[in-house]
């Protein structure tokens, strides 16, 4: 485009952007891409990680020295989808393919007060403040991935929740990564609107079918209106070659509330971004998060609430189980402004380290500008010790059957939160599963 | 069904650390012994020697259970034979919630002897039970293995496990130390009721106090590794008023 001097990665993009399509996209969002695509232009994939600090602990050079394909692949079949993550027939279910709603793999059970379908159709349908809230969270700051989202934006979903509309069936949103052979690029995008007095139960999941690498660049933006209840899940499993870098970004208005528990155990390199503005007074948010990681994966947690007015609560709680020679970031920060007086603010971050080769780099911080405030934080990386085997063990346990429990102990705390049965069922099981992995790669765990 | 031969036990990787110097004890079924001594005599890393432990190496003698060798097996498999040991510092191990995990042990042992696993209702009935009987907390128990538990506590969910177990050889380590006169009257009444001529304890105390309550068929004093003197229940008495002075010169076993 217009500039000199583009970072080499930016064009292993440009001839996918060129492609895009305009036919049938309103002005506004045609805008809203370019000025998306010269903002990533300019950036690029972030790869420099001195002074840098969103991404100081994180090498994205397997990321910017790769390439991806641009395009929809399918077809994808409902049992594929159903077998590779979480699923419950009695759920409104949208799919989304290759950022492309499907609307014969959705399952909409036309629940009143409940707008849930494609984010390119309620675009161009008109839905009432989606032209305002579109990227007005995510997609115009200084940051390459949303960026890179924003400039090809054109499905994904929309989930929209009507006044004082109470629903109590979770309503699940799955990306689904077809199956390439080839690597390719998938920017989902997910718009979850929830006006006043409303409450939601979304489980925003992401599923690759794909055994090749993948980068997905997900972006959610979340609007919740005054005394609003969202219970939100994320799940990510996608395949150990592929890149997940994914954003949400939170708006919450007076009395709200905002639960999300992430759950991420897939990817090479995985990031799990989210920001809760807490912008009015009374407003609450809670984010919790599992990830397990082995092999040479890394998990970025990077997770940051700004209390912009008076008595606001956050709590941001996450665990980590790391094992193999991977590395974790937990990157927790809480903005208390000096408008916010009666903030409460907790941040904890715990991991179980199984390896002498895995990492761990947990920064939880506070900028507090306000005086009358409540915050507290930690961090922690522990081991099991050989004391707490050998209880288990001399109890009659094997020791396999005991390294199992210990870790599952340490997780169960996390899977809990995770309410709706299908998808208690599926964590525990995925966790499980993990769990072989990360044994056989543990080589502390018992011995220190 | 426990004979302990000539046993002499080092710290592994540590020279010269030898612990225990020539133990000879033999349990028959259906006895109670205690094992005395002072601080650092050596019998934690007794009983945690017959349980497995293997921070421990036996450098002479032998263990037999029921006439077997057991000094090879791992610490599993002699639970599995019917050993079990309270800890004098139960590990505290956070998230495991008790109930799941006594199940899991009882199945585990189950599935060894080939006999049949209990049904979760009948788990769930006899847990409960325990749980009364040794007077803990069932919110406590709910949550995780001895994490945030007062020493008390740990005692107590020690006895909860010894009783739903039910073992054939109970080793208790100081079970009763820290413990107020009702919890050692619950330890008491657990070991007292669970007495019979199929089961065996061997029971680590420093004081002569638990003894006022479990009337113990043989005394063994444990000194610098050695046991220096073994009688019947009258030996505690003299411990007590005497303390274990008398013992360090004597030097040779009894
Ligand atoms: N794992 C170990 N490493 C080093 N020293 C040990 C270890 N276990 C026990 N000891 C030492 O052996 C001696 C006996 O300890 P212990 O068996 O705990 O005594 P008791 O239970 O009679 O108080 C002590 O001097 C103790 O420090
Ligand atoms: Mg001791």
């Amino acid at each position: 485009m217009t500039l000199a001097a583009p970072p080499t990665s930016v064009e292993k993009y440009a001839a996918a952007f060129e492609s895009l399509s305009d036919s049938g996209t309103p002005d506004w969002l045609i805008a809203t891409r370019l000025q998306a695509w010269a903002n990533f232009s300019e950036l690029g994939i972030p790869t420099a990680r001195r002074g840098n600090e969103l991404w100081k602990y994180t090498n994205l050079r397997p990321l910017a020295d790769a390439g991806f394909e641009y395009g929809q692949i399918g077809p994808v079949s409902l049992d594929q989808i159903k077998s590779a993550g979480p699923w419950d027939d009695a759920w409104d279910t949208v799919v989304v393919v290759d950022g492309n709603f499907s609307a014969q793999l959705s399952s909409l059970n036309g629940t009143p007060g409940l707008t849930a379908g494609s984010l390119g159709e309620a675009i161009a349908a008109g839905t009432d403040n989606l032209e305002s809230q579109f990227a007005s969270l995510a997609g115009r700051e200084n940051y390459a991935f949303t960026a890179l989202n924003t400039a090809f934006a054109a499905d994904g979903a929309y989930i929209g929740i009507a006044a004082d509309t109470r629903l109590t069936t979770p309503v699940h949103v799955v990306f689904v990564t077809s199956d390439p052979t080839s690597s390719r690029a998938t920017y989902p995008r997910l718009l979850i609107s929830a006006s006043s007095n409303s409450s939601l139960t979304i489980v925003e999941s992401y599923i690759n079918l794909s055994e090749s690498s993948q980068l997905t660049v997900p972006v959610t933006e979340v609007f919740s209106d005054h005394d609003s209840q969202i219970r939100h899940y994320r799940i990510q499993i996608e395949n150990e070659k592929s890149f997940h870098i994914g954003t949400a970004r939170v708006n919450q208005k007076a009395g709200s509330s905002f639960t999300s528990t992430s759950f991420a155990t897939g990817a090479l390199i995985g990031r799990n971004d989210v920001h809760t503005q807490l912008d009015e007074p009374g407003a609450e948010c809670t984010l919790h998060g599992l990830y397990m990681t082995s092999g040479q994966q890394q998990q970025d947690q990077e997770i940051s609430t700004t209390h912009a007015r008076p008595n606001c609560t956050s709590h941001q709680f996450y665990k980590g189980i790391l094992s193999g020679k991977s590395h974790a970031v937990f990157s927790g920060k809480v903005v208390v402004e000096r408008d916010a007086q009666k903030s409460v603010a907790n941040q904890k971050d715990l991991n179980l380290m199984l390896s002498r080769g895995a990492r761990i780099d947990a920064k939880p911080s506070l900028e507090i500008f306000a005086d009358d405030v409540k915050c507290a934080h930690g961090a922690t990386a522990g081991h099991v010790d050989r004391d707490t085997l050998f209880y288990l063990r001399s109890r009659g346990v094997d020791e396999e059957t005991a390294k199992a429990i210990l870790i599952r102990g340490f997780a169960d705390e996390m899977l809990d939160e995770f309410e709706p049965a299908a998808l208690r069922e599926f964590v525990e099981r995925t966790t499980d599963d993990r769990i072989a992995t990360l044994l056989a790669e543990s080589d502390t765990l018992g011995t220190v | 069904m426990l004979e302990i031969k000539n046993l002499r036990v080092s710290v592994l990787d540590i020279d010269d650390s030898e612990i225990l110097k020539g133990i000879d004890l033999t349990v028959k079924t259906g006895e109670v012994h205690a094992i005395m001594g002072p601080n650092g005599s050596g019998k934690s890393t007794l009983a945690n020697v017959l349980m497995g432990r293997t921070e421990y190496v036996i450098t002479e003698g032998d263990i037999l259970y029921d006439g077997e060798s057991i000094i090879d097996l791992l610490p599993e498999k002699r639970a599995h034979l019917g050993m079990f040991l309270a800890f004098q510092y139960p590990a505290e191990i956070p998230g495991v919630r008790p109930w799941q995990f006594l199940k899991a042990a009882l199945d585990a042992k189950a599935d060894s002897r080939g006999e049949e696993k209990m049904s979760i209702r009948d788990f769930s009935k006899l847990f409960d039970e325990k749980v009364e009987a040794v007077g803990i907390n069932p919110q406590l128990v709910k949550r995780s293995l001895n994490e945030g538990f007062s020493g008390g506590e740990k005692k107590r969910n020690e006895m909860l496990q010894l009783e739903v177990l039910q073992p054939e050889l109970a080793i208790l380590d100081e079970t009763d130390s820290g413990l107020d006169v009702d919890a050692l009257r619950i330890v008491a009444h657990g070991v007292n009721s669970m007495r019979s001529p199929e089961r065996s304890f061997i029971i680590v105390t420093h004081y002569q106090r638990l003894l006022n309550y479990i009337k113990p068929d043989v005394v063994h004093i444990l000194v610098e590794g050695k046991i220096v003197k073994t009688g019947g229940p009258e030996l505690a008495l003299d411990v007590e008023k005497d303390g274990y002075k008398q013992y360090t010169s004597v030097g040779a076993s009894a």
